[in-house]
């Protein structure tokens, strides 16, 4: 057993919180809020340099941001120069970043390098461990661009999910809520559709190329060709070299059905997965189904799922789990955390087995994940 | 000529509310703010040049329309933080 401490790094509407575990991860202390006030979409911390966090923030009223640490969380210094499209050419020309939405650090290989999505649709790269970004314009002003069918929530386009082959940093993925998955097998000039498969009854017409809604996209880091995703219409499973995706999320029970916003893989074994359902039916309340939140997991890639409900209320709990928001460490036994949009951080030390809240009363948590110790 | 910084952009400015600075169109004002207080003028105005949504300069009185509005020594400049909900 690790004798390492872990600490949840929670980004929420209305600032930055950490808890800090001992090495059982049975006690956790609630440190905070910095950033008061501010949205903090994602605290990320770098794998190559665990001293190295990145945050993504705005507030109501200024524009975006990212801050940097470099002393794993202690003080924060703001990036130089913060992503932004580029001004005045081809088809981002009117296109300003209104949030940071999503933080990926670059390949094992390459130290400094990280990636950023943005709120609408925008992919930034950094290679000086975000201080200063530049527009990827091989995706913000793809060509084809203009047949994307990018339809956003109120919030606007969500860029997400971007994923970087742990064999090749040439090779990528990043996903748009709504357009869907794309793929760039040479470090981000070019990128092609990887949509084959998915279902989409929001929108006439069958087996599109484009207008998909991806939620959140996973690729196993051990087993890189085998990925998930959770869609706006169900659960996913695609196997590398294939492009066609197989929609598992119609093995979960019919009254639960397969819709959410998270996803999340056991570190080590590809077939174990886990998701946290919502209310995707008539006007689509995004709450757990009946008011009783729930996991669900599955051992065998997709084909059966068993429900992981102990410890969570049993009724009247009216919330959901956002992208960011529900992750696993890499321990043994995996730990699984998560955060509601109730303001609750809930975590399981046997991989789902039954569950027990962290912190309560927080604002509502947008993201969540996991920093090992220094 | 005197900018009156709101609360949100203190945390630039080390908690100073009233600056002097100078330039001939809030976008020179703008730029001298950004020289002395770093990454100031990004939260306030976006990558096209164009005042953010819930961000609104006052010169004197009347709203610029946008920074490339012409100003004098003896204007004074407010930029506000408009409404935005919780």
């Amino acid at each position: 057993m690790s004798t390492a401490s872990l600490t949840l790094l929670v980004g929420t509407r209305k600032g930055a919180f950490t808890l800090r575990s001992d090495a059982s991860r049975r006690r956790w202390r609630l440190e905070g809020p910095q950033f008061l006030g501010s949205i903090i979409n994602h605290v990320v911390q770098d794998p190559r340099n665990r001293k190295t966090m990145l945050m993504a923030a705005k507030t109501g009223h200024l524009g975006p941001t990212v801050y940097r640490s470099a002393d794993a969380g202690r003080t924060w210094k703001e990036a130089k120069k913060p992503p932004a499209f580029a001004k005045g050419r081809g088809a981002g020309a009117k296109r300003s970043v209104n949030h940071v939405f999503w933080l990926t650090p670059g390949h094992a290989s390459q130290k400094k390098v990280w990636f950023a999505g943005s709120i609408p649709d925008g992919l930034f790269r950094t290679r000086d461990a975000g201080d200063t970004w530049e527009p990827m314009n091989g995706f913000n002003e793809h060509p084809n661009r203009k047949n994307w069918r990018i339809e956003g929530p109120p919030g606007g386009v969500m860029t997400h999910s971007i994923l970087i082959d742990p064999r090749d940093p040439r090779h990528m993925y990043v996903s748009l809520s709504a357009a869907g998955i794309f793929e760039s097998k040479d470090g981000g000039a070019n990128w092609g559709p990887l949509n084959r498969g998915i279902e989409s009854d929001f929108m006439p017409g069958k087996e599109l190329e484009y207008g998909h809604d991806p939620h959140c996209v996973a690729l196993h880091p051990l087993h890189p060709d085998r990925m998930y995703h959770q869609n706006h219409c169900g659960i996913y499973r695609l196997d590398r070299p294939a492009d066609r995706w197989t929609r598992i999320g119609r093995a979960m029970p019919r009254r639960i059905r397969d819709i959410g916003f998270p996803i999340v893989l056991h570190p080590r074994d590809p077939d174990t997965l886990w998701v946290f359902p919502m209310d995707g039916t008539t006007v689509w309340p995004r709450v757990s189904p009946d008011g009783k939140p729930a996991a669900y997991r599955s051992r065998d890639g997709g084909r059966s799922w068993e429900r992981q409900d102990r410890g969570f209320p049993r009724e009247q709990a009216w919330y959901t789990v956002r992208r960011q928001a529900f992750v696993a460490d890499s321990r043994n036994p995996v730990g699984l955390y998560l955060g509601t949009t109730g303001g609750e951080i809930w975590s399981s030390r046997n991989e789902g087995g039954s569950w027990s809240c962290l912190a309560a009363h927080l604002p509502e948590v947008l993201s969540v994940s996991v920093a090992e110790a220094r | 000529m005197l900018v009156r910084i709101p609360s949100p952009l203190h945390s630039y400015t080390k908690g100073v509310s009233e600056v002097e600075a100078e330039g001939r169109s809030v976008a020179q004002v703008l730029d001298e703010l950004d020289r002395r207080y770093p990454g100031l003028r990004f939260r306030i105005i976006d990558e096209h040049d164009e005042i953010r949504p819930h961000i609104r300069i006052f010169v004197n009185a009347d709203p610029a329309p946008s920074i490339a509005h012409r100003v004098g020594a003896r204007d004074e400049i407010m930029i506000v933080c408009a409404l935005s909900g919780g």
